[in-house]
């Protein structure tokens, strides 16, 4: 058996029937890791003998398995924290930060019986959309080494797409599940706001982020989704949203679903390639008897501000805790609190999450609060509520995940604004809450892979998944290996 | 919106941040640059929108008055930069 | 010229819940440093709030009980600012829609009556303690009272005096206390005040440059501090020189306040509303509840107590102006002894021994049952007055069983009347010259008479038994 080309799911099968044994799982992806991390650094920690000594005791209870994915090896993002094990957000200001817990995300994926084959690269704090911005350097992207594999959860669209795990959970906040993996040709897809419990993910804006799966296509995402979703007493904005198992609902039959193209996600600044790519998914959900139809959704064009001023305003203030007194690094040579404060932070935090922490305290500060924050909420709202008219005449949106295919290493960095511009297809989904998924839909010219992106309804994740799966029922692009 | 070098001053003390010479002022023209960006959000007339913090009807999500028992002290210093068996340590504090 | 001291009060009441306000930490006071702490009150990465329901329970019953307009839709907002006994860097406190507001509260002072009106309420968390150590030259943080609940309440600039302001305060924390919502113990900082205070000349309409004056730990030092720094800016402002808006240090010690350094630059909290707390709704039938739900508070138990137990009005206002009194003296009364009786040892020796101690009446151990039985232990005769009040003054400070101190000093009363007239004739014998003076008409010496004759008998004689006999052997002479 090629282990590789089995999804999670598959393994999990595979496993449960006793033709692959969870330790030789784990000791296949952690030679793939070995083999394949010194090139694409797609870890920051990966934990070799706590994972064989796990996959060793998940094998006495594999006649008992207790989940479609148990002993499926898999990684998560290094902002999760992980109770004992480094929990770096890739900054140098969290040090060796070890959280004495787990989030809950991790005790219900523990609880299911997944091994943990490490902790994941990632841009700072979740700051960035190439995984550039890492203090333990850049994740490189597995289809073509000289290109980024996206951000925030480069590490993780990377690992799954190189064959380093079976899925990875990653955090987005304005495209960071959704953006990598539709430049590392992998399903990711972040779901509605507070299905997932935040608590145990390092924020970086509290009313955006969450957590979802990254993995080879959307079963899989489903099967991850239903481990991990429901409320959760610990975190006051999760949602008590039981909204069935989503796995069991997919079935390919899209008969009738209505689907909505905004014509304002294909124009200016949209690459051919993708654009065409994207609108052929919208052809072969026909072919299954979608009902496809175009729309209008001007409130695009506000979305990116929108998006950078509430974030950047949530981080300053998140971020803040970061100090150098409880925990993480802590500089050296001050001369009293505030310069221990000033030197720790300056010399901790690198400049993306410092210019947006300096953009976020402007935006609040006394005499900008009204004309910047205020009004990016008093927009929010507006954006909102253009989704639900949207969602009132459709089940589903289909736009691009980004303009383009992923971008050389060091290209994007040196204008903040140009790559803030790049999120423009997934901000608006963080800003409204919705539940969205990246699928691989095509390549370009490069053979870089292209993602197309579904959004629901809130809570609609069950017809997102559910379109996505049909997809890729019909295509194979989420089959395709890097190199 | 005009980014001066005292906005960016007067942030940088709010934010605990003190950039070196070269990068405040590269700072400078990149949040202009953002800000500038920023400011088509004018374009739209949001009189009598009220501004939403948080997006879904959630509310009344409160626990009940029970003590838990607290957590290992040991493990709350363990990530301290400066090792101490009973508290954080920090330069002196007292005005 | 004549000044006008204008006084506005933030007051921060920590909440008397079990638990903290985010977290399930105890709120107990004191405990080792940082060993009633956890991830979320030690402000880890990752880690979230979660309302404890209990906090807004008791903020909505002192807005009731203070005569306030409570907020339906209620935020959290986040206060950002660096200091180390704050450790996620921000408080998460209420900015936009404070719980309470408008509120009103009647005050009497000798000046007279009047009404003190409340800006607004809102719920806070409490911030860590820091503690030099001079021997590592470095600063602890403990975080044990992080996160312990607190309401903010902010009144109007209506204080004209140190008078009106303490007797805002005791009408505050008594009202609190009545409420159960706070302990309100200064020493333990259950109740810390902030006086804002400016000057104006008499007649002026434009309030002065104020100060704000912090560390005020009790009655005393907001009395003392307000008086200091009136004085202080009406000197500076004779003397031509301006009012800096800052914030002061009390100096208990010192009897004077400093300006603190000001923490770099101004003050921009940058509040904006909490991500990581859904708003609250309160219904019409919530507060309702809550309304029909508030304990009988000090003025209605005034009333009570005269037309039940028909105490004298300044009795009732006595024992009921602190909670832990009018319990007190419930409970007593409610084991079957005279109203009046309780009320004369409540008002004379009991608040007499807490002055002496300098002590809270909720801190007292003494329990009804033994004042109540030390009572009957009177009206039966067992006791006399004086040895009562001796008695009560050794069982005061642990409380303690009467009749087994009684028996164990052999207090008991000698209403023998066969025993006193053999002492009454011994100290007749010892003393011929007062009988003689007695005779002469001077009244003095049968007070004498009787005075040796208690001596003589450790001061337990029954008084009445011992005056007659007196009287009887007098008229024999
Ligand atoms: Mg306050
Ligand atoms: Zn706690």
């Amino acid at each position: 058996m090629e282990l590789n080309q089995l999804t999670a799911l598959q393994l999990g099968a595979a496993i449960k029937a006793g033709e692959v044994s969870v330790a030789e799982a784990t000791a296949f992806s952690l030679e793939r890791i070995q083999a394949k991390n010194p090139e694409n650094n797609a870890y920051i920690t990966v934990l070799e003998e706590q994972a064989m000594a796990r996959a060793k005791a998940l094998q006495a209870g594999v006649s008992d398995a207790v989940s479609p994915l148990y002993g499926v090896p898999m990684a998560l993002k290094d902002n999760i924290c992980t109770k004992g094990i480094k929990t770096s957000c890739a900054s140098k200001i969290l040090g060796d930060f070890k959280p004495p817990y787990d989030a809950t995300l991790v005790e219900k994926l523990d609880a299911a019986g997944s091994v943990t084959l490490g902790k994941l690269n990632m841009d700072e704090f979740a700051m960035g959309s190439t995984s550039e911005t890492s203090f333990y350097g850049a994740t490189k992207n597995p289809w073509d080494l000289t290109r980024v594999p996206g951000g925030s959860s480069g590490g993780g669209a990377a690992a799954v797409a190189a064959g380093m795990g079976w899925y990875a959970v990653g955090s987005d906040t304005g495209g960071s599940i959704r953006q990598p993996s539709s430049y590392c040709g992998v399903t990711g897809m972040k779901p509605t706001y507070g299905t997932v419990s935040r608590y145990g993910l390092i924020a970086y804006a509290s009313s955006l982020d969450q957590m979802g799966p990254i993995a080879r296509d959307a079963a899989d995402c489903a099967a991850i989704l239903d481990l991990v979703q429901g409320k959760d007493p610990r975190d006051g904005t999760s949602l008590n949203g039981e909204y069935g198992a989503l796995s069991a609902g997919l079935t390919g039959d899209v008969k009738g679903m209505r689907i909505g193209i905004p014509t304002d996600c294909f124009g200016e600044g949209l690459s051919p390639a993708v654009s065409k790519a994207v609108l052929a998914v919208a052809e072969t959900l026909k072919s299954r008897g979608a009902v496809v139809e175009e729309c209008s959704l001007p409130i695009m064009q506000y979305v990116v501000p929108t998006y950078y001023i509430i974030a950047a305003a949530e981080a300053s203030s998140n971020l803040s805790r970061f100090d150098g007194v409880k925990y993480g690094w802590r500089a050296e040579g001050f001369e009293d609190l505030t310069d221990l404060y000033n030197k720790t932070r300056t010399e901790g935090f690198g400049s993306e999450v410092k210019r947006r922490i300096l953009l976020g305290t402007f935006v609040l500060s006394t005499g900008y609060y009204d004309a910047y924050y205020k009004k990016a909420l008093q927009v929010k709202a507006l954006i909102a509520r253009a989704f639900d008219t949207a969602f009132s005449k459709f089940d589903l949106l289909l736009t691009p995940v980004a303009p383009t295919t992923a971008p050389k290493l060091g290209e994007s960095l040196s204008d903040p604004l140009q790559m803030y511009l790049s999120d423009i297809y997934t901000v608006s989904v963080n800003l409204a809450g919705l539940p969205g998924i990246s699928v691989p839909c095509g390549f370009d010219e490069h053979g870089m892979p292209i993602g197309a992106q579904l959004i629901g309804a809130a809570l609609q994740d069950s017809k997102v998944l559910h379109a996505a799966h049909a997809f890729q029922l019909d295509t194979d692009f989420h089959k395709k290996e890097a190199r | 919106m005009k980014i001066t070098e005292e906005i960016v001053d007067y942030v940088s003390v709010l934010s605990r941040l003190k950039l070196p010479r070269e990068e405040k002022g590269k700072m400078v023209g990149e949040l202009e640059s953002i800000l500038e960006y920023m400011d088509i959000l004018n374009q739209l007339d949001t009189s009598g929108v009220e501004p939403m913090s948080h997006v879904f009807p959630v509310k009344n999500v409160t626990r009940t008055d029970e003590v838990v028992p607290s957590f290992d002290r040991a493990a709350l210093l363990q990530n301290a930069p400066v090792p101490d068996e009973e508290a954080f340590l920090v330069p002196k504090t007292v005005e | 010229m004549s000044w006008e001291i204008v006084i506005g009060l933030e007051t921060h009441v920590e909440l008397a819940t079990r638990s903290k306000i985010f977290c399930s930490c105890t709120t107990e006071f004191g405990g080792d440093p940082n060993t009633h702490c956890c991830p979320v009150c030690t402000g880890m990465p990752g880690t979230l709030p979660v309302l404890n329901q209990a906090v807004l329970e008791y903020a909505v019953r002192a807005g009731l009980a203070l005569n306030c307009s409570i907020t339906k839709y209620n935020k959290f907002d986040r206060k950002n600012y660096f200091y180390p006994d704050l450790p996620k860097a921000y408080q998460i406190s209420q900015l936009y829609l404070p719980v309470c507001r408008d509120g009103a509260v009647p005050i009497k002072t000798g000046a007279g009556e009047k009404t003190i009106h409340i800006h607004e309420i809102h719920m806070e968390e409490d911030a860590g303690k820091l503690v030099h150590d001079p021997w590592i030259d470095q600063t602890r943080a403990d975080y044990n009272r992080c996160g312990v609940p607190l309401i903010e309440i902010v009144t109007e600039p209506d204080f004209r005096s140190a008078d009106e302001v303490i007797a805002y305060l005791e009408k505050l924390k008594s009202t609190l206390q009545y409420l159960g919502v706070s302990d309100c113990k200064m020493q333990e900082g259950s109740l810390r005040c902030d006086v804002n205070l400016s000057v104006r000349p008499v007649g002026s309409a434009e309030f002065g440059t104020r100060t704000e004056m912090k560390n005020l730990n009790s009655f005393k030092a907001i009395g003392r501090a307000i008086e200091y720094e009136a004085k202080r800016q009406i000197e500076a402002i004779e003397e031509g020189k301006r009012i800096i808006q800052e914030t002061r240090r009390w100096d208990d010690n010192k009897d004077a306040s400093y300006a603190m350094r000001s923490k770099e630059n101004a003050q921009d909290y940058r509040y904006f509303p909490e991500p990581d707390i859904p708003p609250v709704e309160l219904t019409e039938d919530y507060l309702t509840e809550t309304r029909q739900g508030l304990p009988e508070m000090a003025e209605a138990k005034v009333e009570r107590y005269q037309a039940q137990f028909g105490l004298p009005a300044y009795d009732s206002e006595m024992i009921t102006g602190q909670k832990a009194l009018a319990d007190f003296f419930e409970a007593a009364v409610v084991l079957g002894t005279p109203a009046k009786l309780v009320s004369n040892w409540i008002m004379g020796e009991v608040m007499k021994k807490l002055k002496d101690c300098a002590m809270e009446a909720a801190d007292m151990k003494l329990t009804p049952p033994t004042l109540a039985r030390l009572i009957a232990l009177v009206e039966g005769g067992t006791l006399n007055r004086n040895t009562a009040v001796k008695v009560f003054d050794a069982i005061f400070a642990e409380d303690g069983d009467v009749d087994a101190y009684v028996r164990e000093h052999g207090l008991e009363q000698v209403s023998d009347t066969g025993l006193v007239q053999s002492v009454v004739e011994a100290v007749f014998a010892a003393n011929p010259k007062s009988i003689e003076d007695y005779k002469a008409g001077k009244e003095k010496a049968f007070g004498f008479l009787v005075g040796q004759t208690m001596r003589e008998l450790k001061g337990k004689a029954d008084p009445k038994v011992v005056n007659d006999t007196i009287r009887t052997l007098l008229q024999e002479q």
